[in-house]
Formats: C-alpha cells, structure tokens, sequence
C-alpha cells in the first residue's frame, strides 16, 4: 500500500536513469538525509556522537570501499585495516610535513596513496583469485603491520611509534565538536555513498559484476580483466584509504599500528557479509550491527538491572554476537540488505498480497 | 512474519541507543562521587588486568565500608571493558566521562588508550590518571594540565634499571652491551628515547629487539641475544609475553640475573609457574611489592571477610592486586585534597578533582595511616610537577616469591628533565597548546 507505484510514469530517459525510480523511495531518502544532517545534530548527545554516531558513519565507509572490491568485483581482500592504516598514515604525513595542509586534502591525498599501494596489491588479483587472492591481501595487512612499526619517518619520529593529530582545520573553519565531526564525517559519507552508488550503475559497476560472476565470460564480451580487477582495487582502496584518515584524524585522534590491525580487517569483512554484498545500502547495515549491537549487549543488562561483571558481560557478548552473525547468515545468506528489499517487496502488495 | 518481527525489534532497539545516553545522566545522584574505571578482563593482557581491575575495585569499596566515603560522600564507580583496545577504550572514555557529576579521572590502563584519550582530555577537562606508564612527557604539568603520570614514568623505570645495573658494575655503563627487548607497541618504544640519551652520554651500545604483539613468539629474537651476548637486557613486556620470554630466555641459556623487567612484567602470575626457571629475574617496583600493610589487612576485614571481594582472597598482596589499590589510593586522596578546598562533604567536579590531582601531598605520616606506609615513599606533586616523585626499587624472584634486592632509587634527573622537556615542547607545538605558567 504504501509501495503502491501506480502512476508513476517516467516520460523521459533520466527520469528512468534516476537514482531512487520510486518516488516514496526518494521522499524517504531525502527525509532521512535530512535528518541525518539537521535534526540529529540537534538532538543527540555528546556521547551518542563519540562512540556511536561518528564511527558507525567511518566504518560504514570503510565497508563502502570494502563492498565495492568483495561485493561488486568478486575478489575477496583480507587487507582492508592495511589500506585503512595507508590512508591513516599517508594524511597524517601530509599535514604534519606540509605547513597549512587544509584537511580536506590530506584526507583525499590519503586516499590516494591507499589507491597507489591498493592497485599494486591488486596486481596478483591478475592471476589468483578466491581464496588465494585473501591470503595474498592477508601480505598487505602483515607489510604495513610491520612498516608503520618499523619505519620511524612514517610516524614522524615518533618516540613511541604512536602518532596524534593536532586541530581539525578546513578552509579557516576548526571542527572541534562532535557535532562538527559528525558532520564531516556525514557529509563525506554521503558524497562517497552518492558516487559509489552512481558507479556501480554505470559501465565501470557493471565490468566488475561482470568480472564477478564469470571473468571467462566478461572477456569474451570485451572486458579487459586487468583495467576491470584493478580500478575496483583502486576504487575501493581510494574510499576506504580515506576512511582510514577520517577514522584516525576524526575518531581516534592519535593512534598507533594496531588500530588498523588485521581485526580491522576481519571486522569489515564481517561488516559486508552480514549488511550483504553487492549492496551500497548493505554496507551501512552492516556496519549499524558491528557498531551498535555490542553497545546494545553491553546496555541491555543494565536496563535489566543485572549486575554482571565487566569479565561476564565481555563474554557474553562475544557468545551473543557470534550466535546472531551464525543465525542471520543461515536465515538471510545474502544479509540485511537482502532482508530489507524482501520486507520492501513485500510491502509492495501489502496488505493485499496475491 | 517471525523474521520480519525480529527485524523490527532490532530497529527498535538500534533507535533506543541515543535515549540511553540520555538515561544514563538522569541516574546522576548528589551524594556521590564517580570514579570510571576502564579496566582489561579479558583479551591478551588479562592475566595482568585482572588482579589490576580487581585492586582498583576493591580499594573503593574498602573506603565505602570503612569511612562511608570521602568525608560522607559515597563513591561510586562503573568498569568498562576495554580489553586494551583503543577504539574500546575511547568508546568507555566517552560513556563514561559525564556519568554522574562527571568523571573523577581516567586511569586508562593502556599506554594506546592514554594517547587517544589525552587529546581529547584538554577539551572535555577530565583527568588522566597514569600511575607508572603513559606519556613519559606529561611529567610537565606546564603542558599537560590534565595527566598525571604519578610515582613514575618508562623514563624513569628506565633510568632505575640502569642505576642498578651501573651499580654491580662498579658505577660505570662504558662499553657494555645492553638490550632492549620490548612489546612493539607505544608502550615498548617508551623507552627507547631515554636509553639512546644515556648510551650516548655514557658510552654503553643499546641495541633494540622488538617483539610483535602479542609477544607468544620470541624464539628468533633470544637467539639473537644468544649471538650478540649482550651483557644485560631489559625486558619490556606484558602479558603473554612476559612467560614466554623468561621460557625463551631458560631455553636459550641466557642468565635470568641479567634480566631486568619492567614492572608490569614483574608480577606473581608471570613467573610462578616457570618456578625455579625463572631464579634470578629482576623487576623495577614501583612500590614494595614484597611488603604487605596494614591496607591488606582491613581489605580483608571490612571487604573480603563480608564476602564483597572482588577477586579471589588469595590476590590480596599480590604485585598487580596491589597496584590497583594504590591506583585507587592516589584517586581517593586526590577527591580529598580537593574537598579540604572546595569543601568537605561535597560532590566536586571534574576539574575540582584536577586540583587536587595537582595538590597532593601524601607524606610518610599519611601513608602510615593509610595503611601504606610499608608499600610506597612520600609523594608530592605540583603545578610543574604532574609525576609527584618516582622512587622505585629491585625485586628478585629467588623460585619461589619476590625478594627485594635493592634500596629505594630515584630517577636521575640530569638526562630526564631535558627530555621531558623537549619532548612536551614539541607536544605543545604539535597541538598548539598554550603553555601554562606555574610561576
């Protein structure tokens, strides 16, 4: 009923073309932008902002970037904490060595350097994939292990091999608040999430699902393996390279290497499966149940009021969390996005289904 | 439909996480006193975080008992996991900070979460307590107004190890050989600055091992030793890689008296399993850890014997157990040096709380009555001063328990002050802050 699309004609290509085809689509979409940007800042706390709302935004776009090489392109990569730690390490250099670096172009110049040190990690993607093609990101997360521990010009010197960001400045403008981080964060993701989306629609999205589903098959029809596996590479370590920066510069504030340990790594793989591969939306589900299903099982026996000890509440939490990834992987294997275009194909007919 | 309604549920719940905030601050109760304590029970430094978490809690409830609280006012305190992880440790940080009238101090219990936090610690105006690690630089209260590094930094633990050394080598360093084998983590590299400014003033060669976290594999790096003969090494480890080092040192033949650990890897649970294996292992204290108190036996008394312990029984007077209580003790006196300011009775701020952090002066009369007097010396801070004063001492694990093998040292200041200067002048450039005066 509330799905229902009669009369909604598209007279012209890009009325076709567009983003959300389904005007309630849209009006949701937009609402929940506006939300995002206007009304939550208004109203959440300080805390909710910290530990809740600012790393689910960075995390989501790590599993953005994530989702583009696993879920569109078919090559799995256990190195996402190294790209992370490239663009992390990569932005810090550029603003502490660059005298009035603005902020945004660190972040970006993070990025790119993930690109430069994805695409080259990509390169055995050319002849291995599956399981294989893991292991040999899996020698992206140990080299940058062991070259952010070891080389002591990438962490400035740094006694302790940890470094820490200084102010937050763009063009003259200092985020200091959560509510400003929130911001950024939000404001990037959005842009990053409107153009992987519009990407993976386009020709270039459209070569690696092809790549994807049968690789023989794409070059048959024309599409080049190499240009196809590597700009997913690129792409995906671009996005999530900056996501590496926002989540040191922004969330963190000064890190050391085992931010972006191989946990991180793991952790996003997880992200992606359970939002749903191949799903630009899918990579925010995900997230959302990482970030905030802990903090849940941490809250709830206080709402109880239970009294477990920190020890106790710690392992329940890791058993609770396995059992429902176990469980929403049996009942839903393509993840929550799928769960979720189930429930809007459903509503469709609702409440008069055939 | 089932799955629909779990779906829905879950949403539900996703939503409620921002009214919780909310409702956590409603809890807030006059009469008390919060003091967060972000401790490790589980993760890879558990064995050392336990007994550590346990003292921390057990000291507070001792005070709730005995006293009914600092001059009537109740303390009340919340753990919060971190399991030593960073992103963990801020997220406790941040929950945390505004509980109650707001948080007493940050003991952080990790030298990563001490960096997170730190920055962030200059704009939310809560204290970062360190007692015997975090940023050896924010001895200078000049520009760190928010840490406290208290009885003693890595610098410091450093220097002390090498003053003992220096000692049964008839007062000179030249031309030995020592090692450094460490965590390879902020909290190993600690050090390293403080070592290569004695090495080349004194003329000894320093020579680093690090060791990747968790430290469970350290064959090909005792092997190294085992070539270099390096006369002695200092141990700067944690956790799982404390035993497995001292195994290492036992199989590779290298003499355990010529190895000085930090003091987190000085404690019971590290070396009493090895036994007789690991004679002769030396450890920096930072308190006397062989000692027990009067502080123990009232734990006992007004905690334990009422059945509200913590932990087990059999961790009172254990390294770790007792270093939580201290931790504790200098959180507790802090509240009370700044109620004798702000007033007795009162539930103070969070930067009320700073002041006393920065006025604390237990002498030896006061720890007497606390109750520990056998287990620290005086302790004095300022407006310049945030580490109060660093004396530490000389354990020696004889097979069976620690044995104290030293008097009390003193860090010498000659090649620490210029460091710690330096080092929180650069921290200050870094991050633009104003520097205050203490004139």
């Amino acid at each position: 009923m509330f799905y229902r699309e009669n009369g909604q004609f598209k007279g012209n290509y890009s009325a076709d073309l567009a983003l959300f085809p389904i005007a309630q689509d849209r009006w949701a979409m937009l609402a929940f932008v506006a939300i995002a940007f206007i009304a939550v800042p208004a109203f959440a706390s300080d805390y909710s902002f910290r530990a809740v709302l600012i790393p689910f935004l960075i995390l989501s776009l790590a599993a953005l970037g994530l989702n583009i090489l696993v879920g569109y392109c078919g090559q799995i990569s256990l190195g996402t904490g190294a790209f992370m730690a490239v663009g992390a390490y990569a932005a810090y250099n550029l603003q502490v060595r660059i005298p009035g670096m603005p902020l945004l172009l660190s972040l970006l110049g993070g990025g790119l350097c993930a690109t430069v040190f994805g695409v080259l990690f990509g390169i055995p993607s050319l002849r291995i994939r599956g399981l294989y093609l893991a292991v040999a990101t899996l020698a992206a997360q140990f080299f940058v292990d062991w070259f952010t521990n070891r080389m002591k010009w990438v962490t400035n010197d740094s006694s302790s091999g940890s470094v820490s960001i200084g102010k937050l400045e763009m063009f003259g403008y200092q985020f200091d608040t959560p509510v400003q981080k929130y911001l950024l964060c939000l404001t990037i993701v959005t842009v990053f999430g409107l153009l992987a989306k519009n990407l993976v629609r386009g020709a270039v999205g459209r070569e690696w699902m092809a790549m994807r589903d049968m690789d023989v098959a794409a070059s048959v029809i024309g599409i080049r393996p190499v240009y196809a596996k590597l700009s997913a590479f690129a792409v995906s370590s671009f996005i999530v390279g900056v996501a590496g920066a926002l989540w040191g510069f922004v969330h963190l504030g000064a890190w050391e290497p085992a931010a972006f340990g191989i946990d991180k790594s793991f952790q996003l793989l997880f992200m992606i499966i359970i939002g749903g591969l191949g799903s630009i939306a899918g990579s925010f589900f995900g997230a959302a149940f990482i970030v905030l299903l802990p903090l849940l099982l941490n809250y709830v026996p206080h709402w109880l009021g239970l009294n477990l000890s920190t020890a106790t509440a710690s392992q329940l939490e890791h058993m609770i969390f396995g059992a429902l990834i176990v469980f929403f992987l049996i009942v839903e294997p393509h993840g929550l996005a799928r769960l979720w275009s189930t429930a809007r194909q459903k509503l469709r007919l609702w409440p008069f289904p055939h | 439909m089932q799955l629909k309604k779990i779906a829905l549920a879950a949403a539900v719940a996703a939503a409620g996480i921002s009214a919780l905030a909310t409702s956590t601050l409603a809890q807030a109760q006059a009469a008390e006193q919060f003091i967060p304590l972000l401790v490790y029970r589980t993760g890879q430094f558990a064995p050392l975080g336990i007994p550590w978490a346990d003292g921390k809690q057990d000291y507070l409830k001792l005070v709730n008992a005995r006293d009914g609280g600092v001059n009537g006012v109740k303390l009340a305190y919340e753990e919060c996991e971190t399991a030593y992880d960073a992103a963990k440790g801020v997220e406790c940080y941040e929950r945390l900070k505004t509980k109650g009238t707001g948080a007493s101090g940050f003991d952080p219990q990790s030298t990563g979460i001490t960096f997170a936090v730190t920055d962030k610690a200059f704009n939310d105006k809560v204290t970062i307590e360190t007692m015997g690690y975090g940023l050896s630089q924010s001895v200078d209260g000049t520009v760190f107004q928010w840490n406290f590094p208290l009885l003693g930094t890595y610098w410091t633990a450093a220097d002390v190890m090498l003053q003992d050394i220096a000692k049964k080598e008839k007062g000179s360093l030249k031309g030995k050989k020592i090692a450094l084998v460490y965590h390879d983590s902020p909290y190993g590299k600690e050090p390293i600055a403080l070592l290569q400014k004695r090495a080349a003033a004194e003329g000894f060669e320093v020579s680093l091992f690090p060791v990747t976290p968790p430290g469970v594999e350290q064959k090909s790096t005792w092997l190294q030793i085992r070539q270099q003969k390096p006369d002695y090494v200092l141990f700067w480890s944690a956790g799982v890689m404390t035993p497995a080092g001292i195994r290492e040192a036992q199989a590779s033949g290298y003499p355990r008296e010529k190895i000085y650990a930090v003091w987190w890897a000085g404690s019971d649970h590290d070396v009493k399993d090895i036994g007789a294996g690991a004679k002769g292992y030396n450890a920096v204290t930072i308190h006397n850890s062989a000692a027990k108190d009067k502080v123990h036996d009232e734990l006992k008394k007004y905690v334990y014997d009422k059945g509200q312990g913590t932990g087990p029984a059999s961790s009172i007077g254990t390294i770790a157990h007792t270093r939580g209580m201290m931790i504790s003790m200098l959180q507790v006196e802090a509240i009370r040096a700044a109620q004798d300011k702000y007033g007795k009775g009162k539930t103070l701020t969070p930067e009320q709380v700073r002041w006393g952090f920065e006025h604390l002066d237990l002498n030896a009369d006061r720890l007497k009555a606390l109750g520990f007097g056998e287990v620290m010396r005086p302790v004095k801070t300022s407006c310049q001063d945030h580490m109060g004063d660093d004396w530490a001492r000389i354990v020696q694990w004889d097979g069976g328990k620690w044995e104290i093998k030293s008097d009390w040292y003193q860090s010498d200041k000659t090649h620490i002050t210029p460091l710690v200067q330096e080092y929180a002048a650069k921290y200050a450039k870094d991050k633009n802050i104003t520097v205050r005066s203490c004139l």
